[in-house]
């Protein structure tokens, strides 16, 4: 099986990528009397157009540095990270990628039509064609009811659904996913794994998708990201292409070959090889 | 959990709403009477505190002139309060985009915030003539702009991390910011700042009467009213200013309530 540059739904023999992080370090110097963090230590890692990526890991090991260093929210110490073959920066003020951050980050002062208007407000789409985009968006996250209501109204996973629709407003080319579904309870998180799964292969969006689940990773991914703390660094990636998206719906989960690859991460995870399946952990 | 619950149902349950209103207006009733007892039982003279009674007599008696006098101390105070709050909230615009600014202004602030304000009342009577209100206005705005300035500085300074890396995540512009999320996280510190310098324009604008200026306003009527030992009435007075400095916290209050009625989420 092909597994560093699989094909998205979009296909088509494109060959460009969506991210590429080369040989990037990330090192938090010493604040006071703390000792430097390297967050990330030569990190390579090419997320294919249309491709699901999961980083996974312990806490702490640089899934959101990472993150945010392909989002130029931060900048790496050393190496480059190109997004769609620009420099990250350039892909940023190009409105490249949606974003859903580890905490929801809704504006409590903003209705939940106003918060998931917010990118296409700020990008100057008219009222008319913002609130019928708003409508679909809050249809597709279950939270139609609720488009009056205030942050401060809802419960934690729902702002992080809020926080999701308004991630994928402008149909972005490139999502940047972290822990999104980490508030949420089984049952709508399985939902909302569905929904991604089919948005992914809608819009042929690349996905680039922290979790702390495996499950998770396995159910949505391409291929799993293996990560491992201090210094920060990829221990493996672990192909998961088990099939098209079309494939992975609800019966996908109890397929053979998934316990498979959720046996496989874990011994990545854990540096040591896991005799059976059962326990796996969920969250 | 059980002593959390009757705090959180206090603004809800009208039962209990009824007793939070009920219980200090019982007790000020209770102290008005005990008052009034005290007075005409042991016959204190009216220099030393006049009865509740009489004050009420002259309150109502006296009612247009209290009046005017409200009305004049209270557009002083109301003027103070807009100028002061103005400057306030501009300096503090400034500052937060601005570091030299803000490094600037940091002692000027420290030594406007010891200044006792209305000590400046009788040098400005002097500047700006003991007819004008000039006067009064200024040490109103005076002492409204510290408390105005330190709240929105600190309000602009709030942005949460989370929501400067959304902005940026949008490529957001300069004013676009400002306006998404910055201004709307200071907003209700602003009106902290305005609640707090409220009181205070009522206070100073009323303190700076007692050192000149034209009469008319409650603190002239009040002290004038004592120098003829009218106390009674002097006490009439001093109950207009207490109920106008309640109507400008009440006002601020309200306003501050509503802009913070949703703030904090995840
Ligand atoms: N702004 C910062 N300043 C200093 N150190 C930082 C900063 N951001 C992250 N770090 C450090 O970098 C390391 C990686 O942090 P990061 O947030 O990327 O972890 P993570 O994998 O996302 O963890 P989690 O799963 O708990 O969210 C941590 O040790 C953290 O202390
Ligand atoms: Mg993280």
């Amino acid at each position: 099986m092909s597994t560093v540059a699989s094909p998205g739904a979009t296909g088509a023999g494109s060959t460009t990528t969506a991210v590429t992080v080369t040989r990037v370090h990330r090192l938090f110097a010493a604040q006071g009397k703390g000792s430097s963090v390297s967050a990330l230590e030569d990190v390579d890692l090419t997320v294919a157009d249309g491709e699901f990526v999961s980083l996974i890991g312990p806490s702490g090991c640089g899934k959101s540095t990472l993150l945010r260093l392909i989002a130029d929210l931060d900048q790496p110490t050393s190496g480059t990270v190109e997004v769609f073959g620009k420099p990250a920066q350039r892909a940023r003020l190009d409105h490249d990628y949606g974003i859903a951050f580890q905490q929801a980050g809704l504006l409590p002062w903003r209705s939940v039509t106003a918060n998931v208007e917010l990118p296409l407000e700020l990008h100057g789409m008219d009222r008319r064609a913002r609130r019928d985009r708003v409508g679909e968006l809050l249809e597709l996250v279950g939270l139609s009811d609720f488009a009056k209501h205030y942050p401060d109204q809802l419960s934690g996973g729902m702002q992080q659904r809020v926080a999701i629709a308004r991630s994928l407003a402008e149909k972005p080319k490139l999502l940047l996913m972290d822990e999104p579904f980490g508030a949420l309870d089984e049952i709508t998180r399985e939902r909302m794994q569905n929904e991604l799964v089919r948005i992914g292969a809608e819009t042929g969006a690349a996905v680039v998708f922290v979790t702390h689940s495996i499950p998770e990773a396995v159910f949505l991914s391409d291929r799993v990201v293996v990560m491992s703390p201090r210094p920060g660094r990829i221990v493996d990636v672990v192909p998961s292409d088990l099939g098209a998206a079309e494939r992975r719906d609800d019966s996908f989960r109890d397929d053979a070959a998934f316990f498979h690859t959720v046996a496989r991460v874990r011994e990545h995870l854990h540096g040591t090889p896991v005799s059976g399946i059962r326990g796996v952990e969920n969250q | 959990m059980t002593s959390a619950l009757p705090v959180r149902l206090s603004g809800r349950d009208p039962r209990t709403r009824m007793r939070v209103l009920l219980a200090p207006v019982v007790l000020g009733v209770l102290v008005l009477g005990l008052w009034q007892l005290a007075v005409e039982s042991f016959e204190i003279d009216p220099f030393v505190i006049p009865s509740p009674q009489a004050i009420f007599d002259r309150f109502i008696t006296n009612i247009s002139s209290i009046v005017d006098g409200v009305t004049v101390t209270g557009r002083n105070a109301l003027m103070g309060l807009v100028i002061g709050a103005v400057i306030g909230i501009v300096g503090a615009l400034l500052a937060s985009a601005t570091w030299i600014f803000d490094e600037m202004t940091a002692p000027l602030v420290a030594a406007l915030s010891v200044i006792p304000i209305v000590a400046l009342a009788p040098v400005l009577y002097t500047l700006y003539g003991a007819a004008a209100e000039t006067a009064r206005i200024i040490v109103a705005a005076l002492s409204v702009i510290v408390p105005v300035y330190l709240n929105t500085l600190r309000g602009l300074r709030q942005v949460r991390p989370v929501h400067r890396d959304l902005m940026r995540s949008h490529a957001a512009s300069a004013p676009q910011v400002a306006r998404t999320v910055t201004l709307p996280t200071a907003t209700p510190y602003v009106f902290t700042g305005l609640r707090i310098a409220s009181s205070l324009a009522v206070i100073s604008a009323l303190i700076a009467e007692y050192f000149g200026g034209p009469v008319g306003g409650l603190g002239k009527s009040i002290t004038s009213a004592a120098a003829s030992s009218n106390y009674p009435l002097a006490w009439a007075y001093v109950l207009g200013a207490i109920l106008l400095g309640l109507a400008f916290y009440v006002v601020t209050l309200l306003v501050e309530r509503f802009f913070t009625r949703h703030t904090g989420s995840d």
